[in-house]
Protein backbone atom coordinates (compact mmCIF):
# COMPACT_ATOMS: atom_id res chain seq x y z
CA UNK A 1 0.00 0.00 0.00
CA UNK A 2 1.50 3.39 0.94
CA UNK A 3 4.77 1.95 1.92
CA UNK A 4 8.25 1.78 0.51
CA UNK A 5 10.64 -1.10 1.00
CA UNK A 6 13.29 1.35 2.13
CA UNK A 7 13.19 3.21 5.42
CA UNK A 8 15.34 6.14 4.30
CA UNK A 9 16.11 7.89 1.04
CA UNK A 10 19.89 7.92 1.03
CA UNK A 11 20.44 7.51 -2.67
CA UNK A 12 18.88 5.90 -5.71
CA UNK A 13 21.66 3.31 -5.67
CA UNK A 14 20.13 1.81 -2.54
CA UNK A 15 16.43 1.67 -3.40
CA UNK A 16 14.55 -0.71 -5.61
CA UNK A 17 13.00 -0.09 -8.99
CA UNK A 18 9.61 -0.71 -7.38
CA UNK A 19 10.16 2.04 -4.82
CA UNK A 20 11.27 4.51 -7.49
CA UNK A 21 8.18 3.77 -9.55
CA UNK A 22 5.93 4.18 -6.52
CA UNK A 23 7.48 7.54 -5.62
CA UNK A 24 6.96 8.77 -9.18
CA UNK A 25 3.35 7.51 -9.35
CA UNK A 26 2.41 9.17 -6.06
CA UNK A 27 4.30 12.27 -7.25
CA UNK A 28 1.80 12.67 -10.09
CA UNK A 29 -1.05 12.52 -7.57
CA UNK A 30 0.54 15.35 -5.61
CA UNK A 31 0.81 17.30 -8.87
CA UNK A 32 -2.98 17.34 -8.85
CA UNK A 33 -2.98 18.62 -5.24
CA UNK A 34 -0.68 21.45 -6.35
CA UNK A 35 -3.24 22.57 -8.93
CA UNK A 36 -5.92 23.16 -6.28
CA UNK A 37 -6.81 26.60 -4.93
CA UNK A 38 -5.69 25.43 -1.48
CA UNK A 39 -2.52 23.44 -2.02
CA UNK A 40 -2.27 22.02 1.44
CA UNK A 41 -3.34 18.64 2.79
CA UNK A 42 -3.34 17.63 6.47
CA UNK A 43 -1.54 14.32 5.88
CA UNK A 44 1.57 14.82 8.00
CA UNK A 45 -0.04 16.79 10.80
CA UNK A 46 2.00 16.49 13.98
CA UNK A 47 5.14 15.17 12.28
CA UNK A 48 8.36 17.04 12.98
CA UNK A 49 10.82 17.51 10.17
CA UNK A 50 14.27 19.03 10.51
CA UNK A 51 15.96 20.56 7.50
CA UNK A 52 19.62 20.26 8.21
CA UNK A 53 21.62 22.19 5.64
CA UNK A 54 25.38 22.25 6.06
CA UNK A 55 25.82 23.64 2.58
CA UNK A 56 24.25 26.55 0.77
CA UNK A 57 21.09 25.74 -1.08
CA UNK A 58 18.21 27.86 -2.23
CA UNK A 59 15.94 25.88 -4.45
CA UNK A 60 16.30 22.46 -2.88
CA UNK A 61 15.68 23.94 0.54
CA UNK A 62 12.69 25.98 -0.58
CA UNK A 63 11.32 23.00 -2.47
CA UNK A 64 11.63 20.72 0.57
CA UNK A 65 10.17 23.34 2.87
CA UNK A 66 7.21 23.90 0.56
CA UNK A 67 6.62 20.17 0.29
CA UNK A 68 6.73 19.78 4.06
CA UNK A 69 4.41 22.71 4.68
CA UNK A 70 1.93 21.56 2.06
CA UNK A 71 1.73 18.26 3.89
CA UNK A 72 1.07 20.18 7.16
CA UNK A 73 4.23 18.94 8.88
CA UNK A 74 6.02 21.06 11.48
CA UNK A 75 9.25 22.34 9.98
CA UNK A 76 12.45 23.36 11.72
CA UNK A 77 15.35 24.79 9.76
CA UNK A 78 19.00 24.54 10.58
CA UNK A 79 21.57 26.14 8.31
CA UNK A 80 25.26 26.32 8.67
CA UNK A 81 27.87 27.37 6.22
CA UNK A 82 30.49 24.80 5.50
CA UNK A 83 33.32 26.90 6.90
CA UNK A 84 31.81 27.15 10.36
CA UNK A 85 31.43 23.43 10.79
CA UNK A 86 34.13 20.84 11.08
CA UNK A 87 33.05 17.76 9.21
CA UNK A 88 33.09 14.57 11.24
CA UNK A 89 32.72 15.75 14.77
CA UNK A 90 30.01 18.27 14.14
CA UNK A 91 27.85 15.69 12.47
CA UNK A 92 28.01 13.52 15.54
CA UNK A 93 27.20 16.50 17.73
CA UNK A 94 24.22 17.37 15.62
CA UNK A 95 23.06 13.79 15.73
CA UNK A 96 22.85 13.91 19.51
CA UNK A 97 20.73 17.01 19.27
CA UNK A 98 18.38 15.37 16.82
CA UNK A 99 18.04 12.40 19.14
CA UNK A 100 16.95 14.55 22.01
CA UNK A 101 14.63 16.70 19.91
CA UNK A 102 12.67 13.64 18.81
CA UNK A 103 12.50 14.48 15.12
CA UNK A 104 10.45 12.23 12.86
CA UNK A 105 12.49 13.05 9.81
CA UNK A 106 15.78 14.72 8.95
CA UNK A 107 16.40 16.20 5.52
CA UNK A 108 20.12 16.70 5.24
CA UNK A 109 22.50 18.38 2.84
CA UNK A 110 26.13 17.95 3.68
CA UNK A 111 29.35 18.54 1.72
CA UNK A 112 30.83 15.16 2.67
CA UNK A 113 29.89 12.21 0.44
CA UNK A 114 28.18 9.46 2.40
CA UNK A 115 27.36 11.63 5.42
CA UNK A 116 23.69 10.62 5.28
CA UNK A 117 24.67 6.98 5.36
CA UNK A 118 26.65 7.65 8.48
CA UNK A 119 23.77 9.55 10.03
CA UNK A 120 21.46 6.55 9.90
CA UNK A 121 23.72 4.69 12.31
CA UNK A 122 22.96 7.22 15.02
CA UNK A 123 19.30 8.21 14.67
CA UNK A 124 15.94 6.48 14.46
CA UNK A 125 14.47 9.31 12.39
CA UNK A 126 13.74 8.89 8.72
CA UNK A 127 16.66 10.33 6.78
CA UNK A 128 16.34 12.01 3.41
CA UNK A 129 19.45 12.93 1.50
CA UNK A 130 19.19 16.40 -0.01
CA UNK A 131 22.65 16.14 -1.54
CA UNK A 132 25.80 14.74 0.05
CA UNK A 133 28.89 16.15 -1.57
CA UNK A 134 29.70 14.59 -4.91
CA UNK A 135 27.79 11.41 -4.04
CA UNK A 136 24.03 11.57 -4.61
CA UNK A 137 21.09 13.94 -4.82
CA UNK A 138 18.21 11.48 -5.03
CA UNK A 139 15.23 13.86 -4.98
CA UNK A 140 16.70 15.82 -7.89
CA UNK A 141 16.99 12.64 -9.92
CA UNK A 142 13.46 11.61 -8.94
CA UNK A 143 12.06 14.92 -10.16
CA UNK A 144 14.08 14.59 -13.36
CA UNK A 145 12.68 11.10 -13.92
CA UNK A 146 9.16 12.33 -13.15
CA UNK A 147 9.56 15.19 -15.66
CA UNK A 148 10.79 12.80 -18.36
CA UNK A 149 7.90 10.45 -17.65
CA UNK A 150 5.46 13.35 -17.83
CA UNK A 151 6.82 14.28 -21.25
CA UNK A 152 7.16 10.81 -22.78
CA UNK A 153 4.80 8.68 -20.70
CA UNK A 154 7.57 6.14 -20.12
CA UNK A 155 11.23 5.79 -19.19
CA UNK A 156 12.16 2.41 -20.60
CA UNK A 157 14.42 2.51 -23.67
CA UNK A 158 14.53 6.30 -23.78
CA UNK A 159 17.94 7.73 -24.59
CA UNK A 160 19.05 10.20 -21.94
CA UNK A 161 22.20 12.25 -22.43
CA UNK A 162 23.86 13.96 -19.50
CA UNK A 163 26.41 16.65 -20.31
CA UNK A 164 28.74 18.56 -18.03
CA UNK A 165 31.05 17.93 -15.10
CA UNK A 166 30.03 14.33 -14.44
CA UNK A 167 32.85 13.68 -11.98
CA UNK A 168 31.73 16.21 -9.40
CA UNK A 169 27.99 15.95 -10.03
CA UNK A 170 25.73 14.24 -7.53
CA UNK A 171 22.83 15.02 -9.84
CA UNK A 172 24.45 12.99 -12.60
CA UNK A 173 25.18 10.02 -10.37
CA UNK A 174 21.66 9.83 -8.92
CA UNK A 175 20.20 10.22 -12.39
CA UNK A 176 22.35 7.38 -13.69
CA UNK A 177 21.35 5.00 -10.87
CA UNK A 178 17.64 5.82 -11.21
CA UNK A 179 17.41 5.85 -14.99
CA UNK A 180 19.39 2.63 -15.47
CA UNK A 181 17.14 0.86 -12.93
CA UNK A 182 14.08 1.96 -14.90
CA UNK A 183 15.53 0.66 -18.16
CA UNK A 184 16.60 3.88 -19.84
CA UNK A 185 19.75 4.16 -21.92
CA UNK A 186 22.15 6.71 -20.51
CA UNK A 187 25.15 8.35 -22.14
CA UNK A 188 27.32 10.91 -20.40
CA UNK A 189 29.42 13.59 -22.04
CA UNK A 190 31.97 16.11 -20.83
CA UNK A 191 35.67 16.88 -20.78
CA UNK A 192 37.63 13.60 -20.35
CA UNK A 193 39.11 14.59 -17.01
CA UNK A 194 35.61 15.33 -15.66
CA UNK A 195 34.20 11.86 -16.29
CA UNK A 196 35.04 8.89 -14.08
CA UNK A 197 37.40 6.58 -15.95
CA UNK A 198 35.37 3.43 -15.32
CA UNK A 199 31.91 4.96 -15.51
CA UNK A 200 30.84 2.26 -18.00
CA UNK A 201 30.67 -0.06 -14.99
CA UNK A 202 27.33 1.59 -14.19
CA UNK A 203 25.92 0.15 -17.43
CA UNK A 204 26.07 3.42 -19.30
CA UNK A 205 28.09 4.81 -22.19
CA UNK A 206 30.30 7.85 -22.47
CA UNK A 207 31.42 10.17 -25.20
CA UNK A 208 33.61 13.25 -25.36
CA UNK A 209 31.79 14.64 -28.38
CA UNK A 210 28.70 16.65 -27.58
CA UNK A 211 27.46 16.59 -31.19
CA UNK A 212 27.47 12.82 -31.12
CA UNK A 213 25.43 12.96 -27.90
CA UNK A 214 22.86 15.35 -29.38
CA UNK A 215 22.46 13.13 -32.45
CA UNK A 216 21.83 10.11 -30.21
CA UNK A 217 19.65 11.44 -27.38
CA UNK A 218 15.91 11.93 -26.84
CA UNK A 219 16.53 14.00 -23.72
CA UNK A 220 19.49 16.15 -22.79
CA UNK A 221 20.13 16.88 -19.12
CA UNK A 222 22.49 19.84 -19.06
CA UNK A 223 24.43 20.12 -15.81
CA UNK A 224 25.47 23.37 -14.27
CA UNK A 225 29.10 24.29 -14.64
CA UNK A 226 30.14 25.26 -11.17
CA UNK A 227 31.93 28.56 -11.51
CA UNK A 228 33.90 27.83 -8.36
CA UNK A 229 35.70 25.15 -10.36
CA UNK A 230 36.60 27.53 -13.16
CA UNK A 231 40.18 28.59 -13.63
CA UNK A 232 41.56 26.26 -11.00
CA UNK A 233 42.96 23.87 -13.54
CA UNK A 234 39.73 21.97 -13.97
CA UNK A 235 38.02 24.08 -16.57
CA UNK A 236 40.45 26.52 -18.18
CA UNK A 237 37.92 29.09 -19.35
CA UNK A 238 34.21 29.63 -19.85
CA UNK A 239 34.76 30.30 -23.56
CA UNK A 240 36.56 27.04 -24.06
CA UNK A 241 33.90 25.04 -22.24
CA UNK A 242 31.14 26.74 -24.18
CA UNK A 243 32.89 26.04 -27.46
CA UNK A 244 33.29 22.32 -26.86
CA UNK A 245 30.41 21.38 -24.57
CA UNK A 246 27.93 24.26 -24.43
CA UNK A 247 24.41 23.59 -25.67
CA UNK A 248 24.34 26.56 -27.98
CA UNK A 249 21.69 27.68 -30.38
CA UNK A 250 23.92 27.15 -33.43
CA UNK A 251 24.82 23.67 -32.29
CA UNK A 252 21.20 22.56 -31.95
CA UNK A 253 20.27 24.17 -35.27
CA UNK A 254 22.91 21.98 -36.95
CA UNK A 255 21.11 18.89 -35.70
CA UNK A 256 17.68 18.99 -37.19
CA UNK A 257 15.86 17.12 -34.43
CA UNK A 258 13.43 17.44 -31.55
CA UNK A 259 15.18 17.24 -28.24
CA UNK A 260 13.88 17.71 -24.71
CA UNK A 261 16.20 19.93 -22.67
CA UNK A 262 16.52 19.70 -18.90
CA UNK A 263 18.62 21.58 -16.39
CA UNK A 264 18.77 21.10 -12.62
CA UNK A 265 19.45 24.80 -12.08
CA UNK A 266 20.66 27.34 -11.32
CA UNK A 267 21.56 27.98 -14.94
CA UNK A 268 24.60 29.83 -16.24
CA UNK A 269 23.03 31.27 -19.34
CA UNK A 270 25.58 31.61 -22.10
CA UNK A 271 27.89 29.03 -20.56
CA UNK A 272 26.52 25.49 -20.52
CA UNK A 273 23.22 26.51 -22.11
CA UNK A 274 22.07 29.38 -24.32
CA UNK A 275 19.23 31.62 -23.26
CA UNK A 276 17.25 30.92 -26.43
CA UNK A 277 17.29 27.20 -25.67
CA UNK A 278 16.52 27.55 -21.97
CA UNK A 279 13.46 29.65 -22.81
CA UNK A 280 12.31 27.58 -25.79
CA UNK A 281 9.38 25.20 -25.80
CA UNK A 282 11.68 22.17 -25.88
CA UNK A 283 13.03 23.04 -22.42
CA UNK A 284 11.09 21.56 -19.49
CA UNK A 285 13.16 23.32 -16.84
CA UNK A 286 10.23 25.02 -15.11
CA UNK A 287 8.20 21.79 -15.12
CA UNK A 288 11.13 20.23 -13.28
CA UNK A 289 10.80 22.82 -10.52
CA UNK A 290 7.08 22.15 -10.04
CA UNK A 291 7.63 18.39 -10.15
CA UNK A 292 10.33 18.88 -7.55
CA UNK A 293 7.78 19.94 -4.95
CA UNK A 294 5.41 17.14 -5.94
CA UNK A 295 8.04 14.41 -5.84
CA UNK A 296 9.37 15.61 -2.49
CA UNK A 297 5.82 15.53 -1.10
CA UNK A 298 5.60 11.99 -2.40
CA UNK A 299 8.87 10.94 -0.74
CA UNK A 300 7.88 12.48 2.60
CA UNK A 301 4.42 10.98 2.43
CA UNK A 302 5.63 7.50 1.58
CA UNK A 303 8.48 7.47 4.08
CA UNK A 304 6.69 9.09 7.01
CA UNK A 305 3.37 7.45 6.37
CA UNK A 306 3.72 4.12 8.02
CA UNK A 307 7.17 4.26 9.48
CA UNK A 308 6.22 4.59 13.11
CA UNK A 309 9.22 5.67 15.10
CA UNK A 310 10.75 2.86 17.04
CA UNK A 311 10.38 3.86 20.64
CA UNK B 1 -11.88 -15.41 7.56
CA UNK B 2 -14.79 -13.54 6.07
CA UNK B 3 -17.97 -15.61 5.94
CA UNK B 4 -20.91 -14.69 3.76
CA UNK B 5 -23.98 -14.17 5.95
CA UNK B 6 -26.49 -12.74 3.52
CA UNK B 7 -26.82 -10.95 0.22
CA UNK B 8 -28.49 -7.62 0.95
CA UNK B 9 -28.93 -6.50 -2.62
CA UNK B 10 -28.79 -8.42 -5.87
CA UNK B 11 -27.85 -6.88 -9.19
CA UNK B 12 -31.48 -5.98 -9.95
CA UNK B 13 -32.06 -4.71 -6.43
CA UNK B 14 -28.94 -2.55 -6.58
CA UNK B 15 -30.02 -1.06 -9.87
CA UNK B 16 -33.48 -0.20 -8.53
CA UNK B 17 -32.05 1.42 -5.43
CA UNK B 18 -29.81 3.59 -7.60
CA UNK B 19 -32.78 4.65 -9.75
CA UNK B 20 -34.74 5.59 -6.62
CA UNK B 21 -31.79 7.59 -5.28
CA UNK B 22 -31.52 9.43 -8.60
CA UNK B 23 -35.22 10.35 -8.42
CA UNK B 24 -34.92 11.41 -4.78
CA UNK B 25 -31.99 13.69 -5.52
CA UNK B 26 -33.92 15.31 -8.38
CA UNK B 27 -37.05 15.62 -6.22
CA UNK B 28 -35.14 17.52 -3.52
CA UNK B 29 -33.52 19.89 -5.99
CA UNK B 30 -35.99 22.01 -7.93
CA UNK B 31 -33.14 23.88 -9.55
CA UNK B 32 -30.29 21.73 -10.71
CA UNK B 33 -28.28 24.57 -12.13
CA UNK B 34 -25.61 24.42 -9.43
CA UNK B 35 -25.96 20.76 -8.50
CA UNK B 36 -22.82 18.60 -8.44
CA UNK B 37 -22.22 14.93 -7.70
CA UNK B 38 -18.90 14.03 -6.12
CA UNK B 39 -18.03 10.36 -5.74
CA UNK B 40 -15.56 9.18 -3.13
CA UNK B 41 -13.00 6.72 -4.50
CA UNK B 42 -13.16 4.00 -5.34
CA UNK B 43 -16.65 2.53 -5.17
CA UNK B 44 -18.38 5.80 -4.33
CA UNK B 45 -17.09 7.07 -7.66
CA UNK B 46 -18.73 4.18 -9.53
CA UNK B 47 -22.02 4.67 -7.71
CA UNK B 48 -21.94 8.41 -8.37
CA UNK B 49 -21.34 7.70 -12.07
CA UNK B 50 -24.42 5.45 -12.18
CA UNK B 51 -26.58 8.13 -10.55
CA UNK B 52 -25.17 10.69 -12.98
CA UNK B 53 -26.13 8.46 -15.91
CA UNK B 54 -29.59 7.80 -14.44
CA UNK B 55 -30.27 11.53 -14.09
CA UNK B 56 -29.11 12.02 -17.65
CA UNK B 57 -31.36 9.30 -19.07
CA UNK B 58 -34.40 9.89 -16.81
CA UNK B 59 -34.44 13.69 -16.88
CA UNK B 60 -32.18 14.46 -19.78
CA UNK B 61 -30.18 16.71 -17.48
CA UNK B 62 -26.42 16.87 -17.09
CA UNK B 63 -25.10 17.94 -13.70
CA UNK B 64 -21.54 18.62 -12.56
CA UNK B 65 -19.49 15.56 -11.71
CA UNK B 66 -16.25 14.99 -9.82
CA UNK B 67 -14.33 12.45 -7.78
CA UNK B 68 -12.43 12.70 -4.52
CA UNK B 69 -9.61 10.66 -3.05
CA UNK B 70 -9.58 11.34 0.67
CA UNK B 71 -6.38 9.43 1.53
CA UNK B 72 -4.38 12.57 2.33
CA UNK B 73 -7.15 13.84 4.59
CA UNK B 74 -7.75 10.74 6.67
CA UNK B 75 -7.17 10.87 10.43
CA UNK B 76 -6.04 7.25 10.62
CA UNK B 77 -3.35 7.81 8.03
CA UNK B 78 -0.42 6.41 10.01
CA UNK B 79 -2.17 3.29 11.27
CA UNK B 80 -4.33 2.49 8.29
CA UNK B 81 -2.21 -0.05 6.44
CA UNK B 82 -5.05 -1.51 4.46
CA UNK B 83 -6.43 1.62 2.86
CA UNK B 84 -7.05 1.52 -0.88
CA UNK B 85 -4.50 2.65 -3.41
CA UNK B 86 -4.25 6.41 -3.50
CA UNK B 87 -5.31 8.24 -6.66
CA UNK B 88 -5.83 11.84 -7.70
CA UNK B 89 -8.99 13.79 -6.99
CA UNK B 90 -10.68 15.05 -10.10
CA UNK B 91 -12.85 18.11 -9.64
CA UNK B 92 -12.70 20.29 -12.71
CA UNK B 93 -15.70 22.53 -12.02
CA UNK B 94 -15.64 25.56 -9.72
CA UNK B 95 -16.80 24.36 -6.30
CA UNK B 96 -17.79 27.85 -5.14
CA UNK B 97 -21.56 28.22 -4.63
CA UNK B 98 -22.33 24.70 -5.85
CA UNK B 99 -24.73 22.36 -4.10
CA UNK B 100 -22.53 19.31 -3.65
CA UNK B 101 -23.80 15.80 -3.10
CA UNK B 102 -21.11 13.48 -1.79
CA UNK B 103 -21.60 9.86 -2.82
CA UNK B 104 -20.14 6.83 -1.06
CA UNK B 105 -20.91 3.14 -0.95
CA UNK B 106 -21.11 2.36 2.79
CA UNK B 107 -21.62 4.85 5.63
CA UNK B 108 -20.01 3.53 8.81
CA UNK B 109 -17.99 5.62 11.31
CA UNK B 110 -18.39 8.82 9.28
CA UNK B 111 -14.65 9.47 9.25
CA UNK B 112 -14.30 9.17 5.48
CA UNK B 113 -17.11 11.69 5.05
CA UNK B 114 -15.43 14.06 7.53
CA UNK B 115 -12.26 13.84 5.45
CA UNK B 116 -14.20 14.35 2.21
CA UNK B 117 -15.96 17.47 3.55
CA UNK B 118 -12.62 18.94 4.55
CA UNK B 119 -11.12 18.15 1.16
CA UNK B 120 -14.07 19.78 -0.66
CA UNK B 121 -13.26 22.99 1.19
CA UNK B 122 -9.73 22.95 -0.21
CA UNK B 123 -11.31 23.43 -3.64
CA UNK B 124 -13.59 26.32 -2.62
CA UNK B 125 -16.68 27.25 -0.66
CA UNK B 126 -19.74 25.28 -1.71
CA UNK B 127 -23.28 26.54 -1.10
CA UNK B 128 -24.16 23.26 0.61
CA UNK B 129 -22.97 19.68 1.00
CA UNK B 130 -25.33 16.71 1.20
CA UNK B 131 -24.56 13.04 1.54
CA UNK B 132 -25.86 10.10 -0.46
CA UNK B 133 -24.89 6.52 0.46
CA UNK B 134 -25.82 3.12 -0.87
CA UNK B 135 -25.85 1.42 2.54
CA UNK B 136 -25.96 2.93 6.03
CA UNK B 137 -24.67 0.33 8.48
CA UNK B 138 -24.66 2.43 11.66
CA UNK B 139 -21.87 2.77 14.28
CA UNK B 140 -21.23 6.46 13.71
CA UNK B 141 -18.31 7.98 15.58
CA UNK B 142 -18.97 11.54 14.37
CA UNK B 143 -22.13 13.68 14.13
CA UNK B 144 -22.73 12.85 10.46
CA UNK B 145 -25.90 11.57 8.77
CA UNK B 146 -26.86 10.81 5.21
CA UNK B 147 -29.52 12.76 3.29
CA UNK B 148 -30.13 10.06 0.70
CA UNK B 149 -29.90 6.43 1.78
CA UNK B 150 -30.18 3.41 -0.50
CA UNK B 151 -30.58 0.81 2.23
CA UNK B 152 -30.55 1.08 5.99
CA UNK B 153 -28.96 -1.97 7.48
CA UNK B 154 -27.97 -1.88 11.18
CA UNK B 155 -25.02 -4.22 11.62
CA UNK B 156 -22.99 -5.54 14.49
CA UNK B 157 -19.40 -4.41 14.84
CA UNK B 158 -17.91 -7.71 13.67
CA UNK B 159 -19.85 -7.67 10.46
CA UNK B 160 -18.72 -6.13 7.22
CA UNK B 161 -20.66 -4.87 4.23
CA UNK B 162 -19.06 -5.31 0.85
CA UNK B 163 -20.38 -3.58 -2.23
CA UNK B 164 -19.36 -5.32 -5.45
CA UNK B 165 -19.62 -3.40 -8.71
CA UNK B 166 -19.11 -4.64 -12.23
CA UNK B 167 -16.38 -2.10 -13.10
CA UNK B 168 -14.05 -3.26 -10.31
CA UNK B 169 -15.20 -6.65 -9.08
CA UNK B 170 -16.71 -8.17 -12.23
CA UNK B 171 -19.87 -8.87 -10.27
CA UNK B 172 -22.67 -6.77 -8.91
CA UNK B 173 -24.27 -7.16 -5.50
CA UNK B 174 -24.09 -6.12 -1.83
CA UNK B 175 -23.03 -8.77 0.68
CA UNK B 176 -23.10 -8.95 4.43
CA UNK B 177 -20.01 -10.72 5.72
CA UNK B 178 -19.01 -11.76 9.20
CA UNK B 179 -15.51 -12.13 10.58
Amino acid sequence: MHKLETKHLLGLEFISKKDIEKIIDVGFIFREVLERPIKKVPTLQGKNILNLFFENSTRTKISFELAEKRLSADVTNFSSSFSSVQKGESLKDTVQNIQSMKMDCVVMRHPVPGSCIQLQNYVDSVIINAGDGTHEHPTQALLDIMSIKEKFGKIKNLKIGIVGDILHSRVALSNIFGLVKLGAKVKVCGPPHLIQRDIEMLNIEKTYNVDELIEWADVLNVLRIQKERMGVGIIPSIREYRKFFGITNERLLNHNKELVIMHPGPMNRGVEIDSEIADSSQAIILDQVLNGVAVRMSVLYLLLGNNELES
Amino acid sequence: MNKLKATLLTKTGLNRVLIRLSHEIMEKHASIENLALVGIRTRGEIIAKRIFKNIDSLYNEKIYFGTLDVTFYRDDFSSNLGSPKVGPSDITFDVNNKHIILVDDVLYTGRTIRAAIEEIFSFGRPASIKLCVLVDRGHRELPIRADFIGKNYPTSINEHIHVYVQEIDKKERVDLLTY
